[in-house]
């Protein structure tokens, strides 16, 4: 019924006691919570973290549909050509197998990021 | 604190503390797997890589996180059958640029002013405590939809911020009029928009400012307002405190958060966030045959006529036989709603409901019809809202390629057993 590893009552308490200051003192300091959504670990995932992540939270890459090839190509476009992200013209074929191979069509849907 | 009521606020935060810590004493019994099941909440939006997170933000309740940085959070469905007013706590909230929002130094009651420039005879700069003693105060309840709200249910899906349908949210808007402030500095001749600034500002120098424009006519109309309180509180921080533009009937992306700078100018505006941004094919649909572009695009303007029904989620369980009441929402942009009709039978016959107290035209208008599911088995229900202009709902979705405007007839589908 119980998990193997026993939480002593007492450590609940303190664990939570230290929840509810944090809290107290998070919401009174109006802080944001942390971005917690990560880019899938895959061959290119270091120029999406480059390229990308500069201006918004990995969440709006893979809250995306499956995009196509297409898609994605017209996205990173208007990044660089609307919002002038810096990403180097010799960058972008690169950047787009990241994109379609892990969020594209034909990938398998993304886990939900965690909350917390 | 943000404001002057830090006092309260303060005493708040002190009850959810001792509430917290009340709570964790119960958590305390329950076993590891379902205190770590309730730190990692999430929800599933009913559409393909729908899974959200639900993240708890300053002010707010724990609200579904589409994106963190800028911050777009969804209001959960279930909100929309608790009050006719979206709570402050639960309203959604939308940013176009980060770091956003901006910082409460530069939104303190001190240092914030809001200016009138440009084509006026008499530039000023106003606090808000000024705003609040130099003109009439007035109220307004609208309902703040953004122009992408559902854009997850598109088919052909389409890139943008991937919501569901609580991306707006109905609101008692305090402020005063921007027409009264505009008429105070004098309009110079030859005026033909005014353009809306916040303090959210690009972290790259070329990043487009979020500065939008409203023609002068729509800015004279007496509606569109200047807006510091909502439901009778000061704007939360995430939907624009301590000021933000308040255009009845209009998609959210024109109620500029953080407003601090108002320019009237004789040319229509033409940056990035109206063209080509916040645009809709320029047709009487505002649509296009599914995954083709669009000849022609204008700013996209009022909300289109939408109903929903609250009460009810897809796959709720009723019994055969028994009456129970159904209840939801309708609204649209400014006509008013005059009708809306019920279908149990996936649109084939249709009922008409009663409609609840009128809070105005630009408000969410509550509807309620008994219903009593006849036979056991699956039943399609569904809501179609007309305004008073005979404006109503489509039952196939419109499409466009930017994922706006979606105002289909919605299904319920529930088992009656």
């Amino acid at each position: 019924m119980f998990s193997a590893r026993k939480i002593s009552w007492p450590t609940v308490s303190f664990a939570c006691l230290t929840t509810a200051v944090l809290l107290y003192a998070a919401d009174f300091k109006l802080t944001l919570p942390p971005e917690t959504a990560r880019l899938k670990p895959a061959p290119g995932a270091e120029l999406a973290t480059a390229h990308c992540l500069l201006c918004h939270s990995a969440d709006y890459i893979s809250t995306q549909p499956r995009l196509s090839r297409a898609a994605w190509k017209a996205s990173v476009e208007k990044m660089r050509q609307k919002y002038g992200a810096p990403i180097p013209a010799d960058k972008i074929e690169p950047l787009l197998d990241y994109l379609v191979k892990n969020y594209g069509q034909d990938t398998a849907p993304t886990k939900p990021a965690k909350s917390k | 604190m943000l404001g002057s009521d830090a006092h309260r606020r303060n005493s708040l935060n002190r009850r959810r503390f001792l509430s917290t810590a009340a709570q964790c004493s119960l958590v305390g019994l329950l076993t590891r797997e379902a205190w770590l099941a309730a730190a990692e909440e999430t929800i599933e939006l009913p559409f393909e890589n729908g899974g959200r997170p639900l993240v708890q933000y300053p002010q707010k309740r724990a609200l579904i996180r589409i994106t963190a940085r800028p911050p777009q959070l969804e209001t959960p469905f279930s909100v929309f059958n608790e009050s006719i007013l979206t709570p402050n706590d639960a309203f959604f909230v939308r940013y176009h640029l980060a770091p956003s929002p901006p910082p409460p130094e530069l939104l303190s009651p001190e240092k914030f002013r809001v200016q009138i420039t440009g084509k006026v005879d008499k530039p000023l700069a106003f606090s808000v405590a000024e705003l609040k003693s130099q003109f009439e105060p007035v109220e307004i309840v609208a309902v703040n939809q953004c122009s992408g709200n559902s854009r997850g249910f598109f088919q052909p899906r389409v890139p943008g911020g991937q919501m569901g349908h609580g991306a707006m949210g109905n609101a008692r808007w305090r402020g005063v009029r921007l027409k009264d402030v505009l008429q105070n500095s004098g309009i110079a001749k030859g005026a033909r928009q005014v353009t809306f600034n916040g303090l959210d500002t690009p972290m790259l120098p070329q990043i487009p400012d979020f500065i939008k424009a409203l023609n002068i006519d729509l800015a004279l109309d007496g509606e569109t307002l200047l807006a510091y309180e909502m439901n009778g509180e000061e704007l939360p921080w995430l939907n624009g405190y301590p000021l933000r533009l308040v255009v009845p009937g209009y998609f959210g992306t024109y109620w500029v958060k953080h407003l601090h700078d108002i320019t009237v100018v004789d040319e229509m505006y033409d940056g990035y966030w109206m063209n080509p941004a916040y645009r809709v094919p320029d047709n009487a649909c505002a649509c296009v045959e599914p995954g083709t572009t669009p000849q022609k695009t204008v700013p996209i303007t009022r909300l289109a006529v939408r109903s929903f029904i609250t009460s009810l989620a897809d796959g709720a369980r009723l019994k055969a036989g028994r009456t129970v009441t159904v209840n939801g929402i309708a609204f649209d942009g400014g006509h008013g709603i005059q009708q809306v009709l019920f279908s149990d039978d996936a649109g084939r016959t249709w009922r008409e409901t009663d409609l609840g107290q009128d809070l105005g035209k630009y408000s969410f208008r509550k509807w309620t019809i008994p219903f009593t599911p006849r036979s056991a088995g699956q039943l399609e229900l569904k809501v179609k809202a007309t305004n008073r202009i005979g404006q109503s709902q489509p039952m196939e979705p419109l499409w466009n390629p930017a994922g706006y405007m979606r105002n289909v007839v919605e299904t319920v589908r529930v088992l009656a057993g």
